[in-house]
């Protein structure tokens, strides 16, 4: 891996983390559960994405599996607190 | 193996990864600093489509160079998130408008002009 690879995946590894701390923060402060919701989505979106960098840095086809499991979950948490959100229930 | 990826598809990965990485970060930035609920819920949309296609190819291109052979897989996870990203935001849109009205406050998209 060249020098110049090695750093722009550090480049946008420091991006992602600095995205999920921003997406943390506004779970924090956030003045209503949607708005935590939609933090969460954020998050879970930028997590994928920096296993997938991951994967690229070391080289290794498990972190493929692993940002697969965390859109799918992340998908079915996020619908599930929005169904939650709507109804006061998940499953009617 | 540094020998198997060659300069230009190096800087091909490297583009992508940097393109994605501050499209994520615009949108997240977005998340925590834009005014109301209604402009704050077009932020993860960016990191949803041109950060998670951006770093796909990227991990495309530099795997089929390692590997020698075309490895496409991680395009799945593009297509999963282009499948499922509208569908929980439009949840999330009706859960936030039937929730401002259930408040009997002054409509939050209204208020804000």
């Amino acid at each position: 891996m060249s020098s110049l690879l090695s750093f722009c995946l550090s480049f946008s590894l420091g991006c992602l983390a600095l995205s999920m701390a921003m997406a943390l923060l506004r779970m924090l402060i956030g003045p209503r559960a949607q708005d935590r919701v939609l933090a969460f989505d954020c998050f879970y979106a930028s997590t994928m994405l920096a296993i997938l960098a991951l994967g690229l840095r070391y080289r290794s086809s498990s972190y493929f599996e692993a940002a697969l499991l965390i859109a799918l979950f992340g998908f079915v948490g996020s619908t599930a607190m929005s169904k939650f959100l709507l109804r006061g229930e998940v499953v009617e | 193996m540094t020998a198997t990826t060659p300069l230009w598809a190096d800087a091909l990965t490297a583009t992508f990864l940097v393109v994605g990485g501050l499209a994520t970060l615009i949108g997240s930035f977005g998340v925590l600093r834009l005014g109301t609920f209604f402009q704050r819920v077009h932020g993860p949309a960016l990191g949803a489509t041109l950060g998670t296609w951006c770093f796909v190819l990227a991990t495309v291109a530099q795997v089929s160079f390692q590997s020698g052979h075309p490895s496409l897989h991680a395009v799945l996870i593009a297509v999963f998130i282009a499948l499922t990203a509208p569908i929980t935001t439009i949840f999330l849109l009706r859960a936030a408008i039937f929730r401002e009205r259930l408040t009997g406050l002054p409509d939050e998209r209204s208020a804000r002009q």
